[in-house]
């Protein structure tokens, strides 16, 4: 048999013919991102590290500082990347969520390795890269060694039919995925077939960044023509794509008719078998509504939120935060006047930091508060008390429900 | 490193995700502190009650979520080892960095309730419930894990290999807490 997306990529990488499920493999990472978090606690400026050219550092979790502990990590990094001459400094002004900052930067690239001390590094699977999030000690070890090791999970692959609908995102795909399949706990994803070239590649990130909350390793896209004008257009070149052989061997292969899905909403707690079509919810009130994320604070993300909240009003007793996912993301809202509608119909645009998703600052809810997300997340307690309950959704569903002040299919709205 | 590993055990259930163990709010606070707040919400005055050289069982897709470093505050309750039915890898692979023994056995919950005492051979997969008497199997860790835990976790052996100051090797073996230096004005 032959092997999958992620199994050609980690066996070229670990320079063996073959590798299968169970399999251990050390690799030599091509790009090692590290986050403020890092800095702000345990933190120790090592001898030596691998090599300068490998390495970022991206101000992302906790920026501006909202507490002494997160003010005295920034002059750490600072003094660290001046000590070692590392180039790819993201600080504070030309930031951004590490996932947006390794997707304009290009740093994430086929057939290479990735990894990154935040959970959803598996965003970079977007772009036919193995990457995947580690813990702050790992990547600490990698900054130092340049490689590490994975063992080689089975593979289901997602083949892709037909064309996904006009105002279903790659949110929507992620939920109904989650609610139909479950848990993908030690394995991988990959996502192909005829219908991939429908889904956009801000979309594709979407889904691949939320393989975290499923548990899953790799979340895997292979390299068609919408990815290679993304990558072109980023002065990303030169570089060798993973592709599954005919006859790789999966753990299962699910067949999903992307022209059959529709806007998806997932209960507090989970997203894993928790979701069901925002058609078919009951009316629920909601006190914030959050638009942003690794996930969801891209360009298109408030494009989308843009165009629904233009002209309207957010529903009294309704708060609606917009964190764009960088500082570019922002400047190009602002430039578009995307920003300047949603601020019209009364949201608040938070600078760019991963904040509110996680709960430490930016927006976090009270007891008895309802939320709607479109971040990552909805376990109990994430986004601030744990007596409050997270539904997630659609930006275009965020951003409809804010406007409705209940949870809404946004296909009434944008029609 | 001896690799049997014996202890009081807690049992717990499915799904427990990083927030359950290592809440935002505690992220704000120093290792020791954040300690107290490990299942802060799923069994609150846990962290009085665990002593050192406990074990912690748990069910399926333990650790679910972050990559924040929650084995560093269960090392710090001086919990011995991590046992579950199965574990999210990156939850996995932080515990075994951080120098803490994490064994996937499925079947194990069935065979423990809380106060039981436990041994658990990491090396051979090998365990038994020392109360009840039942035993059972999980698959052993492989050798290039066996290391990284021999060596007291990744850092450990970052300044055994000369990436870190050597004399930190036994502070960082205890996965004590690190007195961060100082920056200079």
């Amino acid at each position: 048999m032959g092997m999958t997306m992620i199994e050609n990529l980690l066996a070229r990488k670990a320079g063996v013919r073959k590798v299968s499920p169970g399999d251990t493999v050390t690799v030599d990472v091509d790009m090692c991102v590290m986050i403020d978090l890092q800095f702000a606690t345990m933190w120790l400026p090592p001898s030596r590290i691998n090599d300068p050219g490998k390495v970022a550092v991206v101000m992302d979790h906790a920026v501006p500082a909202p507490t002494l502990k997160d003010a005295a990590g920034g002059p750490r990094a600072r003094k660290f990347v001046a000590d070692f001459g590392i180039e790819r400094f993201f600080d504070v002004g030309r930031h951004g969520i590490c996932h947006q900052v390794i997707a304009e930067n290009g740093l994430a690239r086929p057939g290479e390795v990735l990894a990154c001390t935040d959970s959803h590094t598996c965003a970079g699977g977007a772009y036919n890269t193995a990457a995947r999030g580690l813990g702050p000690a790992e990547v600490y070890s990698i900054l130092c060694t340049g490689s590490t090791w994975f063992q080689v999970a089975p593979t289901v692959r997602y083949e892709l039919d037909g064309v996904l609908p006009e105002g279903i995102s790659g949110k929507d795909v992620f939920l109904y995925i989650a609610d139909a399949y479950g848990d993908a706990t030690n394995l991988n994803l990959e996502f192909g077939g005829p219908g991939l070239g429908s889904i956009r590649l801000n979309d594709r990130r979407t889904i691949a960044t939320q393989a975290a909350e499923i548990s899953a390793d790799f979340a895997t896209f292979g390299v068609d023509d919408l990815l290679r004008e993304f990558l072109t257009e980023r002065g990303v070149e030169d570089y060798q794509p993973a592709d599954a052989d005919p006859d790789a061997d999966y753990l299962a292969v699910r067949h999903l008719d992307l022209s059959t899905l529709e806007p998806y909403v997932a209960r507090p707690g989970t997203v894993s078998r928790n979701g069901v079509p925002v058609s078919r919810i009951e009316p629920r009130k909601i006190d914030q509504a959050f638009i942003g994320s690794c996930a969801n604070g891209q360009l298109e993300d408030l494009r989308i939120a843009a165009r629904i909240l233009r002209g309207k009003t957010v529903a009294a007793g309704v708060r609606l935060l917009v964190t764009p996912a960088s500082q570019q993301v922002y400047r190009d809202a602002m430039r578009l006047g995307y920003l300047q509608d949603i601020a019209d119909a009364g949201g608040v645009i938070t600078n760019s930091t991963c904040g509110a998703c996680f709960g430490y600052h930016m927006g976090v809810v009270g007891p008895g508060e309802v939320c709607l997300t479109s971040s990552t997340r909805n376990f109990t307690g994430r986004m601030g008390s744990t007596e409050a309950e997270i539904y997630m959704a659609s930006p275009a569903t965020v951003a409809a429900s804010a406007v409705a002040g209940v949870i809404t299919d946004p296909r009434g709205v944008t029609a | 490193m001896t690799t049997d590993i014996t202890g009081r055990v807690w049992v717990f259930g499915d799904s427990l995700n990083t927030d359950a163990m290592y809440p935002a709010f505690a992220m704000k606070m120093d290792v020791s502190e954040a300690a107290r707040h490990v299942f802060h919400e799923v069994r609150p005055g846990w962290t009085d009650e665990v002593g050192g050289g406990d074990i912690v069982i748990a069910g399926r897709n333990f650790g679910v979520g972050s990559s924040r470093p929650v084995a560093t505050l269960f090392r710090r309750l001086g919990v011995a080892a991590l046992v579950a039915e199965e574990f999210n890898s990156l939850f996995l692979r932080n515990a075994i960095n951080a120098g803490l023994p994490a064994l996937t056995a499925p079947g194990v919950t069935k065979l423990f309730t809380d106060g039981d005492r436990g041994s658990f051979d990491i090396a051979t997969g090998a365990y038994r419930n020392d109360t009840t008497g039942a035993t059972g199997h999980a698959p052993p860790l492989p050798p290039l894990v066996l290391e990284i835990l021999a060596s007291g976790g990744v850092l450990a052996r970052l300044a055994e290999q000369g990436y870190l100051p050597i004399e930190l090797l036994d502070v960082l073996r205890s996965g004590a807490e690190l007195g961060l230096p100082r920056m200079r004005p």
